[in-house]
């Protein structure tokens, strides 16, 4: 046995030794190219590909679409005649049913729209059944708040594809998933389309919908549905193949049948997943559809773009919300229904009483259809002085059917003024004009130019390099093929500002996240202890700053709202003693702080995280705007905030998963908090960690190419430009760049830690 | 049929996992050992096994995790595909049923426990124990009532619109074995259904497992990892390793005289005169009817310690059920069991 053992390490040693030449290797080539390019003795053919080295990938690329695209005008046969008959067959039919019944366009079947009112009644009657009176709460208030700032109609057009598109994507996903179940070459066949697939910018998606399913709202349904299905295909095989062995012998030795073996044992089994999954269709459903506003789909999307187009930052904001409590909603909703289980009733319960809550759906929403009726019969009453102006109760009752133009209680223009007047603020200002100029002058330009000047064969060489140190052979050749592919579609300068702002977003996120994980996993230890050493000291510091910063800006948001209203015309120095708003800041501050203080840290990071995960990507650019404008920064900005989110979540999850016998262990060895932390558990959470790290950078390729909107310089402008032609190649060949960026960093990364984990014996 | 044909009766079943088992076994040259057959790359799940089980009999199979026992009740039942030998369930060779012959056989001939209960999550207790009638199509009356009768033979009567989560491991396999009775299966097959038991309840399940089988008298195969259990259980016990049965024999038999070096571990810390009944220690009569006060075969030797050591006489005359005397117990050999020296 002991010969065996030695064979292998002096094995390992001998690879080791071979993988330490070869990484050698890779970094002084690279870095005798740097050195080359630097005393200006590098040939131009290495620095960057030339020319005439450049396949015209988007014309072949074109010639292939416009091939199997066909063609209406000459009729030659081509998939376009199929997709366009889906189109406007039975996905039309399907939109306009929904768009009728939520929003009233005038097509079959012509009953709609209903009314807010009953569509608000029955979500809180099924927030209740799901989630009590919390979920009740959450399900009407955001209907009634949607309907009250008068954006009902915006929130139907976009629900009304998202009720078609989600069910569309749930079934075909479903479909798919069992077929690459059943079917092991289809499963093998499929991963890396929807590793594709998930990398591949949006605005991939988006040209090809228009091309072959027309502009509107079915191009943007079949794109919904395309990036909605990944994720439930991927859930329902794992859900199937994790069916216990035992339920399937059971189901066989009843003598169930293929079908009956999935339909009655296969698929309720694997439910908790398939729901899982149904959780995920719906959410990207709903970021999708805002995002569809780029090929100009009616809804809130579109009215978000164009408010912060002109800069409209209050109505935008009121948007936002809108979008954050829909997916909010929605998301809890289809949570609370995963982990809702089946009741039972007692033998001899009567039968209104087994159906209490649809009996109950059905009663609120005839009654308030009827009340709607009703309503729309008195005159519109308003709540602002004028003609007419009724009480409360009025006002509240003539808006039960319709609410009117006049009637909705937006404040748009208002919040606009308040967050000017904050961001006027002298403190403010200097923070965020100080933080623009020292990332953009001292950090971000600087660093681009650095990436930019790097040879692209030294570049490729140094991420091979990378890939073989973390990863292995295998992957430091996916990778230099993968990069050598971006270098030879002649977008390598672009990509690498992509790349770039990636990596910026994502290593400044890491410096506020991962502090902040730290803290937050440390969970119920004192945040601040006099006797600990002076590290602990500043972890305590940190952890204090950390758990009121929400506390504040709440406070403060709420303060400045009211100085807005009570002091519009003189601006009155918010900081001085004699303003009200001081005090009204002290007082918000006081109640949140007493509301929160008795949560336990974790929790409090959590909520917000795990709620700041359901937003719809385009939200994170509000703020980013709002407070840097538009430039460099607040596209960083906005990806460092939509990638905290997976780093913070991650980091905790690994922190605390760590076994605790482990950090006995430690404890009774002598360590302190500080050796503890460094010596066991970050090490042992570092694989759960990479995974997070992994998810914040496909998140920021995801976002990085969002915020072309802001204006970059990178592929996502480009991709952006094209939207608005016809140019399906360069589409294609600009997200397929960004799209295997994302996968050499996925691929490399997902091999570290699975690696990282089998070495720590953690699975 | 007579009652005398086995009701399942398997001849040099293989079963074998790896890449391409049966060109594998095709090539085999002689019996490799179950080393030797992982040295090329194959597991041996169940190795050269023939085995008969007899109508309204109770085989139990007895192994460690591992041997081949679970693989081994799967094959009978085509739950595995076997790679070689045959298997004969009621007279006919299961390898050559079509699924549709396979699903009927299953759907009216064989019921089946498992450890971990295998009910459905979502379906009540009541749906679970109907699930078999369902699959055949019965209507929703007819099951409901057969449900309802199985459910009150394992003592659930009051629990049929609970959930499995809501039950206790003791309750959600009494579900498990109603619902295996549901259809009034022939052959029932048990794959150590009270190993996930906590010690009283799985006692408690094997008093009540008896009473079942008192009333109902199954052909069944009973799987189980404990030696104790198999002991009390069985009316035969095969005892696996390494995929192959090391001795198949009745309890008394087992323990008296065990087959290998591997049985004879188990039998060692056994009470061997718990085990032992008069009858399988008597010889047969040789003529001449001892004297005294007969004892009946189906007494444990244990139960026989205080007349044996009171008795004086060197023969007890040993009678069967119906009083026959039909053999002769030895009073010293009996005493030599009872102090372990058996």
């Amino acid at each position: 046995m002991a010969s065996v053992t030695d064979h292998t390490s002096l094995r390992d040693d001998r690879r080791s030794s071979g993988r330490m030449s070869a990484l050698r290797l890779i970094f002084g080539a690279a870095l005798l190219l740097l050195v080359l390019k630097a005393v200006g003795m590098l040939p131009e053919w290495l620095n960057r590909p030339p020319d005439w080295l450049i396949p015209p990938y988007a014309q072949w690329l074109d010639a292939f679409f416009n091939f199997i695209k066909g063609d209406m005008e000459t009729g030659r046969p081509g998939l376009i005649y199929l997709t366009r008959w889906f189109s406007e067959g039975p996905l039309e039919f399907m939109l306009n049913t929904t768009a009728n019944l939520l929003e009233g366009k005038r097509r079959w079947p012509n009953i709609g729209p209903i009314s807010w009112s009953a569509i608000a009644a029955v979500a809180t009657v099924i927030g209740y059944y799901l989630g009590g009176w919390r979920m009740a709460a959450l399900a009407g208030g955001t209907f009634f708040w949607t309907a009250l700032v008068g954006q009902w109609k915006l929130a139907m057009q976009t629900l009304s594809v998202i009720s078609v598109a989600a069910p569309l994507a749930f079934v075909f996903g479903l479909t798919l998933g069992i077929v690459a179940w059943k079917y092991n070459w289809f499963d093998r066949a499929m991963r890396p389309i929807l590793a594709v697939l998930q990398t591949l910018p949006f605005f991939t998606y988006l040209l090809p919908a228009v091309i072959f399913f027309k502009v509107g709202p079915t191009a943007g349904a079949v794109a919904t549905i395309i990036y909605a299905m990944p994720p439930m295909i991927l859930m329902t095989t794992l859900g199937l193949q994790k069916v216990s062995p035992e339920v399937v012998e059971a189901g066989k030795m009843a003598g169930c049948t293929r079908w009956q073996m999935l339909r009655h044992v296969y698929l309720p089994a694997a439910r908790t997943e398939i729901l899982v999954g149904v959780n995920q269709v719906i959410m990207l459903c709903l970021a999708m559809v805002v995002l569809t506003a780029f090929i100009g789909m009616p809804g809130l999307g579109a009215k978000l773009l164009a408010m912060m187009n002109s800069f409209k930052l209050g109505r935008s904001f009121e948007i936002g919300v809108t979008i954050v409590l829909l997916a909010v909603t929605l998301d809890r909703l289809s949570k609370a229904w995963v982990v809702k289980q089946p009741e039972h009733f007692e033998k001899g319960t009567p039968w209104w009483k087994r159906h209490f809550y649809t009996v109950l759906g059905c009663g609120a929403f005839v009654v308030f259809l009827g009340l709607a009726y009703l309503s729309n019969r008195v005159p519109n009453y308003t709540l602002i002085e004028g003609a007419n102006q009724g009480n409360i109760l009025q006002y509240l009752f003539s808006v039960l059917g319709d609410v009117h133009r006049t009637q909705d209680l937006s404040q748009g223009k208002e919040i606009d003024t308040a967050i000017k007047h904050f961001l006027d603020l002298d403190g403010i200002q200097a923070t965020t004009e100080w933080l623009r100029w020292f990332l953009n002058v001292q950090v971000l330009i600087p660093f681009r130019n650095a990436l930019l000047w790097v040879p692209t064969p030294a570049f490729i060489l140094v991420i091979a390099g990378f890939a073989y140190w973390l990863a292995g052979r295998r992957e430091a050749i996916i990778a230099a093929i993968f990069f050598s592919i971006v270098a030879s579609t002649g977008w390598w300068d672009r990509s690498v500002i992509t790349l770039y702002t990636v990596i910026s977003a994502v290593v400044l996120a890491m410096l506020i996240g991962i502090p902040l994980a730290i803290w937050t996993a440390r969970g119920a230890a004192p945040p601040l202890s006099l006797q600990g050493s002076a590290k602990d000291f500043a972890i305590g510091l940190v952890g204090l700053a950390f758990k009121r910063i929400p506390v504040l800006f709440g406070a403060l948001l709420v303060s400045s709202l009211y100085h807005f209203f009570t002091a519009v015309e003189e601006s009155a120095a918010f900081l001085s003693p004699t303003s009200p708003s001081l005090y009204i800041f002290g007082a918000t501050f006081l109640v949140l702080w007493l509301a929160v203080r008795d949560w336990p840290r974790d929790k409090v990071v959590l909520t917000i995280v795990d709620t700041a995960q359901t937003f719809p990507s385009f939200i994170y650019l509000i703020p980013a705007i709002m407070l840097f404008g538009v430039n460099d920064v607040a596209v960083v900005f906005s990806i460092l905030i939509f990638t905290l989110v997976p780093l913070t979540r991650y980091t905790v999850e690994g922190l605390r998963h760590v076994p605790p016998e482990m950090t006995e262990a430690a404890d009774m060895s002598g360590a302190t908090q500080v050796q503890k932390l460094t010596s066991v558990q970050l090490p042992l959470a570092l694989p759960t960690m990479a995974v997070g790290f992994n998810q914040a950078i496909m998140f920021a390729f995801f976002m990085v190419i969002i915020a072309a909107f802001i204006g970059t310089q990178d592929l996502g402008q480009e991709l952006q430009r094209t939207l608005a032609g016809t140019d399906l190649g360069k589409n294609f060949v600009l997200g397929i760049c960004v799209s295997l960026m994302a996968l050499t960093f996925d691929i490399t990364i997902n091999k570290w830690a699975r690696n990282r984990k089998a070495a720590l014996g953690l699975e | 049929m007579n009652s005398q044909t086995p009701v399942i009766s398997c001849r040099n079943v293989w079963k074998l996992f790896g890449a391409d088992p049966e060109r594998y076994l095709a090539r085999m040259q002689g019996e490799k050992s179950y080393d030797e057959i992982r040295a090329d790359g194959y597991i041996a799940g169940v190795k050269n096994v023939s085995i008969e089980v007899g109508r309204g009999e109770m085989l139990v199979i007895m192994g460690l995790s591992g041997s081949g026992k679970s693989t081994l009740v799967r094959c009978f039942s085509r739950l595995h595909d076997i790679t070689g030998g045959s298997i004969e369930v009621e007279g006919q060779d299961i390898m050559s049923l079509t699924e549709n012959e396979l699903i009927e056989l299953r759907r009216n001939k064989m019921g089946m426990v498992f450890q971990s209960f295998g009910l459905l999550p979502h379906r009540t207790v009541l749906d679970n124990v109907a699930f078999p009638l369902e699959m055949r199509g019965q209507d929703r009356h007819e099951r409901r009532a057969r449900a309802l009768e199985v459910i009150r033979l394992v003592g659930l009567e009051g629990r049929e619109e609970y959930f499995p989560r809501e039950l206790s491991g003791g309750q959600q396999q009494r579900v498990g074995i109603a619902r295996s009775l549901a259809i009034e299966p022939d052959i029932w097959f048990l794959d150590e259904p009270f190993s996930a038991l906590d010690p009283l309840i799985r006692r408690e399940m094997q008093d009540e497992f008896l009473r079942l089988q008192e009333m109902l008298g199954k052909t069944i195969v009973f799987i189980t990892h404990d030696f104790d259990e198999a002991l009390r259980l069985a009316d035969r016990i095969a005892i696996m390793k390494n995929g192959a049965v090391e001795q198949c024999d009745t309890p008394d038999k087992i323990v008296m005289n065990p087959a290998t070096d591997y049985v004879a571990k188990f039998t060692e810390e056994i009470d061997k005169a718990r085990v032992v009944h008069a009858g399988a220690l008597a010889h047969p009569l040789n003529g001449h009817v001892p004297d005294g006060q007969p004892v009946a075969a189906r007494t444990t030797i244990h139960d026989l310690a205080r007349r044996l050591v009171s008795d004086s006489g060197d023969e007890l005359p040993v009678t069967d059920d119906t009083g026959a005397v039909v053999g002769v117990l030895n009073r010293q050999a009996a005493l030599d069991v009872l102090m372990g020296d058996g």
